[in-house]
């Protein structure tokens, strides 16, 4: 992978990009330096904010709304992209210079089948007549591994899975054999084992067109299997750059070290309890959509002071168990019981002491807020309604649950959503679980929205909250990295079906389900040829 | 697509319903009105005797619900009744101007929608650029005076001393094409500037509304054109809201012009409303109210049949 030899296809100087904030102009990348040259891939890595998608747009001479590249030099294949005028731009981008973004599901136009979409920039760059488009087409899909290569062009976004639509994109974004394609967190809206198919077939196809990439993420696992080289970035700043063996086995500075270090968090594990009654115990639940059922026969057992977390792909009736517990949808078979006595099916039946011991906290804090509302309210509402507090009470318990969750009242208990990070968010979101003074709360994929260092900072203020409260946690997750951080039992699901269940310890070590095994050797690893070997293995095994 | 045919059933019968309950509606008010058709055909030197027999004779003595289930009745056999002031048939008398209405409306529809979603589309375009907001001004300026001010405006640019074009549109015999696109200009520009405002708001609100998504960012990162990404990228997802628009101005153009028929004379719908109302006569002011809600049931109705069907997540299932 000596690239010194190579014709250099990018360089960034100095770049700075300027983002709106209220009147004045702040700036976002601060000054980044990059090469790249022809068929090499770098990754760019770095938490939310870093800069990371902005500078990947940048490479295409892109700045969002609000945005504008104000400073340095951006050259591609001897092009001053800076001093080209828009329409220059615009022939340059999805014919030389492509870009895969991180949700497919929404970045594809839900009004227009596939194949039209695909062949939209081909035909309007005057690459190819649209028949010849089409045929490419057919031809890319089917490199990219997509099920009926022949028939899925000409189906509408909605009609395709998330896994495959990101391949279709990965193919829409080929379709002018560019010379460079920007990968914007490709992968992360997909589940461990949807990822690896994607990992592979965009790895495969960016060889075999020896295109050059820039590689944008946050998963430093997944980064090692795809670049060549790989830049960290930190607040718009570069923090260091190196090849990607380098990179892994001796990075230089004390932020890259932070990231590289196994996640601190880890929960002792709770020996399970036998004999109490459970405070939650989900049984026989069969229950469903329509014709469908989409949860069958399952049952497990939460105990007091125990975290026990619901495992399995997306559309495995995880999120669907939780509607289940809380009465949202009562289900056609089975029942809940709460401290051993069955609750309603249907949440209106249930008395207002059974809503308040069952909370809920949501993946997205952003739109489980109502943005209207100040803290105040949004905290003081579960703790009015369920608990009747009143004027000083009021006031004293909302300051309280302000400090347990760590933020300053003072300088909060007056703020609206959109004055708060997105880990504040999440704080709130438990707060307001916390104030109804539960004893059992749910949390629905609670860190898959946040950074890593900030979800280790949610998930470790849960974990003080349950023995400071003696809550019981169900935690609902895709993520074995979080299980293993945080949970005392496993329940993994697939299909609707519990296909083990068991304590953490005896979970991460064989023998495995099959399903589980899938799902453990699924998720990415630090080596770099770890992807390579685990298709090997997977091929050989058949 | 089989749920669309049952969506338009149940719409319909939905919309049966709807005209029953407007009959009632609309029969109870002509009752809160004071006096009677008696009364107002008599005059004042009516004696009562002469009221009262009259009354009699047209059958307006009777209970207000025998008289409303003897005019369902009629209505159910198909007959509409005829009117009270010169025994024409209802159904003959709204034939006549429910075309005259249709005609006019359509020709302001001809000029409006393709108008308003264009200056939309552009708007959306150069939005907060001069041609955005005088577009918005000029739009929001024509729908903001009443219209017969508009009405004279127009006659007095247009019409008035050496003016091109009629200021009166009656016109006695069938008018040829030409004649009627000549002659009922004035009124059909003038619908033209009330309900383009709202049309042309809507388009561009809806658009803009979907520049955010991602997937315009794509549409523009795979380098396409600012036209082609508004009309091929955001315009179809946008559909939906500017369809209902439409359709609801539609509406008005079919049931709301009466001040402009009256400024230009034009014999339509709303005018034989308007007179039969004050004559106090029933069974046209009952037709001519069932046609009203009959369109606006059948264009509400083609809305959300037309914007279902530009959704292809309603169209195509999984």
């Amino acid at each position: 992978m000596s690239t010194d030899s190579k014709e250099v296809l990018l360089t960034m100087k100095d770049l700075r990009i300027e983002g709106r904030a209220d009147e004045a102009w702040l700036e976002i990348v601060k000054g980044v330096d990059l090469t790249l040259h022809r068929g090499e891939v770098l990754g760019l890595i770095g938490e939310s904010g870093a800069g990371k998608s902005t500078i990947g747009l940048a490479a295409m001479g892109f700045a969002r709304d609000g945005c504008r590249i104000s400073g340095g030099e951006i050259m591609f294949d001897g092009i001053d992209m800076r001093a080209s005028s828009e329409s220059e731009l615009r022939s340059l981008r999805g014919r030389r210079i492509a870009y895969v973004a991180q949700s497919a599901a929404a970045s594809f136009n839900p009004a227009h089948k596939l194949i039209d979409q695909y062949s939209e920039a081909p035909v309007q760059h005057g690459v190819m007549a649209r028949s010849e488009a089409e045929g490419d087409a057919t031809d890319l899909y089917r490199r990219m591994q997509l099920p009926n290569p022949d028939e899925i062009g000409f189906r509408y976004p909605h009609q395709v899975s998330g896994g495959q639509l990101q391949r279709a994109m990965t193919a829409m974004a080929m379709a002018c054999r560019p010379d460079l394609i920007i990968f914007d967190e490709p992968t992360t809206a997909l589940d461990v084992t949807t990822q690896i198919e994607v990992l592979a077939a965009i790895r495969n196809i960016v060889e075999q067109f020896n295109t050059a990439a820039i590689y944008i993420t946050h998963d430093l696992a997944v980064v090692a299997q795809m670049a060549d080289k790989i830049k960290v970035l930190l607040k718009g700043e570069e923090v260091e750059e190196a090849d990607t063996p380098t990179m892994l086995s001796a990075p230089k500075e004390d932020y890259t070290k932070s990231l590289w270090a196994v996640r601190s968090h880890m929960r002792e594990e709770q020996p399970p309890v036998r004999d109490s009654t459970p405070i939650v115990a989900v049984r026989n639940v069969t229950a469903g959509y329509g014709p469908i059922d989409v949860l069958k026969d399952v049952s497990f057992d939460i105990h007091q002071r125990r975290t026990v977390a619901v495992v399995g792909e997306s559309g495995s009736g995880k999120s669907t168990t939780a509607r289940v517990i809380t009465g949202l949808l009562p289900p056609r078979r089975g029942e809940v019981l709460f401290n051993g006595e069955a609750l309603p099916a249907d949440y209106r039946k249930r008395s207002r002491e059974q809503l308040r011991h069952a909370q809920m906290i949501y993946q997205m804090a952003d739109t489980a807020l109502n943005p209207k509302l100040r803290l105040r309210e949004l905290i003081g509402r579960p703790a009015q309604m369920y608990l009747g507090l009143q004027g000083k009470q009021l006031e004293d318990r909302i300051r309280n649950l302000l400090d347990l969750i760590e933020l300053e009242p003072d300088d909060y208990i007056d703020r609206l959503p959109s004055e708060l990070s997105g880990g504040q968010k999440q704080r709130i979101g438990i707060a307001r679980a916390l104030a109804a003074e539960p004893q059992f709360i749910i949390c629905d994929e609670v860190t898959s929205a946040l950074d890593q260092l900030v979800a280790e900072g949610i998930l470790k203020l849960l974990d003080k909250l349950q023995t400071e409260f003696d809550l019981a946690y169900m935690f609902i997750t895709h993520d074995l990295a979080t299980v293993r951080a945080i949970a005392d039992e496993v329940v993994v699901m697939k299909e609707g079906m519990v296909v083990e269940q068991g304590p953490k310890s005896e979970m991460f070590q064989p023998p495995h389900d099959p399903y589980t095994e899938l799902l453990l050797s699924s998720v990415p690893e630090m080596d770099p040829n770890w992807l390579t070997e685990l298709l090997e293995k997977r091929a050989a095994a058949g | 697509m089989a749920h669309v045919w049952g969506m338009i059933l149940k719409r319909l019968a939905l919309g049966v319903v709807t005209l029953f309950v407007v009959s009632i509606l609309i029969f109870m008010a002509t009752e809160l009105l004071p006096g009677d058709f008696a009364q107002e055909i008599l005059g004042q030197s009516a004696t009562p005797e002469t009221v009262k027999a009259l009354r009699e004779q047209l059958g307006l003595d009777q209970p207000l619900l025998t008289r409303y289930l003897s005019w369902l009745g009629d209505i159910l056999r198909g007959d509409l009744g005829n009117s009270l002031a010169n025994g024409n048939s209802v159904s003959e008398l709204i034939g006549k101007r429910l075309g005259n209405t249709l005609y006019l409306a359509l020709y302001a529809a001809a000029i409006a929608v393709p108008l308003s979603l264009t200056l939309g589309i552009l708007a959306a375009l150069y939005r907060n650029t001069f041609f955005d907001r005088f577009a918005n001004a000029a739009a929001l300026t024509s729908i903001s005076f009443p219209e017969f001010f508009v009405a004279y405006i127009l006659i007095f640019w247009l019409a008035g001393a050496g003016g091109i074009f009629p200021s009166m549109s009656n016109f006695r015999t069938d008018p040829t094409l030409s004649e009627f696109l000549y002659r009922a200009f004035l009124p059909a520009l003038t619908l033209t500037l009330v309900v383009t405002a709202h049309m042309m708001r809507m388009t561009r609100a809806a658009i803009i509304n979907l520049l955010a998504s991602p997937y315009i960012e794509m549409a523009r990162l795979k380098g396409m054109s600012p036209i082609r990404v508004i009309v091929k990228h955001a315009l179809p997802n946008a559909l939906a809201p500017i369809i209902n628009v439409i359709a609801l101005n539609l509406a008005y153009l079919i049931t709301g012009v009466v001040v402009v028929e009256v400024v230009f004379v034009y014999p339509g719908l709303g005018q034989l409303m308007v007179d039969s109302v004050s004559a106090r006569d029933m069974p046209v002011v009952q037709g001519v109210a069932l046609v009203f809600a009959g369109a606006y049931v059948l264009l509400n109705l083609t809305a959300d049949v037309l914007a279902t069907l530009s959704n292809p997540r309603l169209v195509h299932g999984r």
